[in-house]
């Protein structure tokens, strides 16, 4: 009898196990499917869109046919550039401070988690803030202003990896340094950031992936511009803005420009996360430790 | 940091203390940047706010205004100049709900699977594909929500929806283009997927192995293992995972503003259009119709900019006392 009831729960608790096991199959299948079919549509209505005028057109006006993003390109370009320039090297600064000046201390715990937090604040309130400080009557929308909202956003980012980076370089490249007589200042540049820099160099790039698809801190920020312009003080266009603009657009040949639009810019995001992973995977830093 | 002997006595020589102190200044200085950003963005929303502060006060966050025409509640009208953020809020709040309810089961679904069940070989590809899933940016799942997933809904989901529940009064038809709550809350709980899902497979790899081999010693299945030995001990973290899940959701701006509709109304029914805080700022911001509509819309943003920052702060004090302590794990 009572062996019977244990057969009879040893039954029920495979039975709950296997259940388990398909339903955690099933989850990473679904999870997967809307993956792919992002990807396969996107390739799909993205290469068949793509041609030569795409890149070296500007756009045509509303409802007209053909017509390119080559001033979204260069715009995207001129932004991220800009945002790089704010982003980067305080980033990167503040990552070296988190690692070699500051470990374990209370200052650093604060600063590492306001980063974190930071990364987690939404887009677009970064552009409102940015937009009331340097958005005026004399100076309206601009490049600049898309710049420097963009660059706030990577400075988060790019603290943490470097401080991730840095913590992987070990003790004794320091000490040898110094104990050349070589000043701390340098240490650390020349031989704990160098011997970091394909680390901190990818962290980079991902922090510039990450903004280089931001649409809604430029929509009053950047604003974009339907001629060339690279002027800073002026409104500029940017690839995102015109996927949104295009993507809610009436016209059968915009939507096509915002499936090439969102093509390039998801293989260019595609490229830097996988160029992240290949270069993390195979341990950058093994030479040095 | 312990510094051995060999360094402090290098550090102390005094060789070239200036240079030595002048780096150590700037990089703490731009370190403390980061503060800098959170005080200005915080000091630009309280400033550009002031103005809808002082009219509304705290009803902005849940006045109504009855049109004296139609009896029809009011929310946001910027042409007489009444603002409430109400229906923002909801719609905030309904689709992030939306988002969670279908992303959470899926994504610690996924996170078990990869952690606990998956072959060796899968792992790595499949880790890489959600971390993918997490880099597209915002405006390419809107592009892909506008052009698939709501035809979809309109054609094949919402249908169905509305025969099977239609009874409940959450779903009804009186909204034929498919835009609205549903869909911004499906394609919110793609995209917050990833990250709850690769959170909540740091604090499972967190949970040392011979939590699971005592389980198991005990004679117990895999999946007593898993929910005895390893989510028992993670669900500190997990819960983590989902709030910093949500904090990405309701600051989600993109995605949801080309999907919700865009109508500042409260519906009961979910398939109804609606607005969040997020899609009002970017739809109106730009081109708002004068310094009270601006400054409420500025009010808006501080609303989001304090409660994300509440939840991720609260995410990560969660994550961080799962996973403290435990070895660095290479994702």
């Amino acid at each position: 009898m009572n062996e019977q009831g244990n057969t009879m729960r040893a039954k029920m608790r495979t039975a709950t196990d296997w259940l388990a096991t398909s339903l955690a199959v099933l989850s990473t299948l679904m999870v997967v499917a809307p993956l792919l079919a992002i990807f396969i549509y996107l390739i799909y209505k993205g290469a068949s869109s793509l041609n030569l005028a795409f890149f070296t057109q500007i756009p045509k006006p509303e409802g007209e046919e053909g017509g390119g993003m080559a001033n979204a390109i260069v715009g995207s370009g001129v932004l991220l550039a800009l945002a790089s320039l704010i982003g980067i090297p305080i980033g990167i600064a503040g990552g070296i401070f988190l690692a070699e000046f500051g470990r374990g201390t209370k200052l650093a715990n604060a600063v590492r988690f306001t980063a974190d937090v930071l990364n987690g604040v939404p887009s677009i309130v970064m552009g409102m803030a940015v937009y009331a400080l340097v958005v005026t009557p004399r100076m309206p929308f601009s490049a600049l202003a898309g710049g420097v909202a963009l660059g706030i956003m990577m400075i988060p980012t790019v603290t943490r990896t470097t401080e991730e980076m840095l913590l992987m370089v070990p003790h004794a490249v320091r000490e040898a340094a110094l104990a050349l007589g070589v000043p701390n200042w340098r240490s650390v540049l020349s031989i704990t950031v160098k011997t970091a820099s394909p680390g901190i160099i990818t962290g980079c790039m991902l922090a510039f992936a990450r903004v280089a698809g931001e649409t809604a801190p430029l929509i009053f920020t950047a604003f974009g511009n339907s001629n060339w312009s690279v002027a800073l003080n002026q409104p500029i266009s940017a690839l995102p803005l015109e996927i949104y603009r295009y993507a809610l657009s009436p016209y059968d040949d915009q939507h096509r420009q915002a499936w090439a639009a969102a093509l390039v810019l998801v293989v260019l995001i595609v490229a830097a996360v996988s160029l992240v992973r290949y270069v993390t995977s195979r341990g950058v830093l093994k030479g040095a430790s | 940091m312990e510094v051995s002997a060999i360094r402090r006595f290098l550090l102390s020589r005094g060789n070239s203390a200036i240079a030595d102190r002048g780096f150590h200044v700037l990089m703490v200085l731009c370190a403390l940047s980061i503060f800098g950003i959170v005080v200005l963005i915080a000091t630009e929303l309280v400033r550009g706010s002031h103005l809808s502060w002082n009219a509304f006060g705290f009803r902005f966050f849940f006045s109504v205004f009855v049109d004296p025409d139609n009896q029809k509640p009011m929310y946001w009208d910027p042409v007489n100049g009444h603002f409430s953020a109400l229906p923002f809020v909801y719609g905030t709040l309904v689709s992030s709900f939306l988002a969670l309810l279908i992303a959470v089961p899926l994504a610690i679904g996924l996170a078990v699977f990869l952690t606990e069940m998956c072959p060796r070989m899968l792992r790595a590809p499949l880790a890489f594909v959600t971390e993918l899933l997490a880099a597209i940016p915002s405006v390419i799942y809107g592009l892909w929500a506008v052009f698939i997933l709501v035809p979809l809904l309109r054609e094949h989901v919402n249908p169905g929806l509305i025969k099977l529940l239609g009874w409940t009064g959450f779903f009804n038809d009186d909204n034929p283009t498919g835009l609205g709550f549903v869909a911004a809350g499906v394609i919110l709980a793609i995209m917050i997927l990833p990250i709850i899902s690769s959170l909540t497979r740091e604090v499972m790899n967190a949970v040392p192995g011979s939590q699971r081999e005592a389980v198991l010693a005990l004679g117990a299945t895999r999946w007593e293992m898993i929910r005895m030995g390893v989510l028992r001990n993670a669900r500190i973290g997990i819960v983590g995972a989902i709030i910093l899940g949500l904090g990405r959701a309701l600051g989600e701006t993109m995605a949801v503003t080309m999907v919700i509709g865009n109508t500042p109304q409260i519906q009961r029914s979910l398939l109804a259009s609606g607005s969040s805080m997020a899609s009002v700022i970017a739809n109106e911001y730009a081109e708002a119709a004068g310094d009270l509509h601006l400054s409420a819309l500025t009010e808006i943003g501080l609303a989001l900019f304090v409660v994300t920052i509440i939840v991720n702060a609260l995410a990560r004090i969660l994550v961080w006392a799962v996973t403290r302590g435990a070895p660095a794990q290479a994702h």
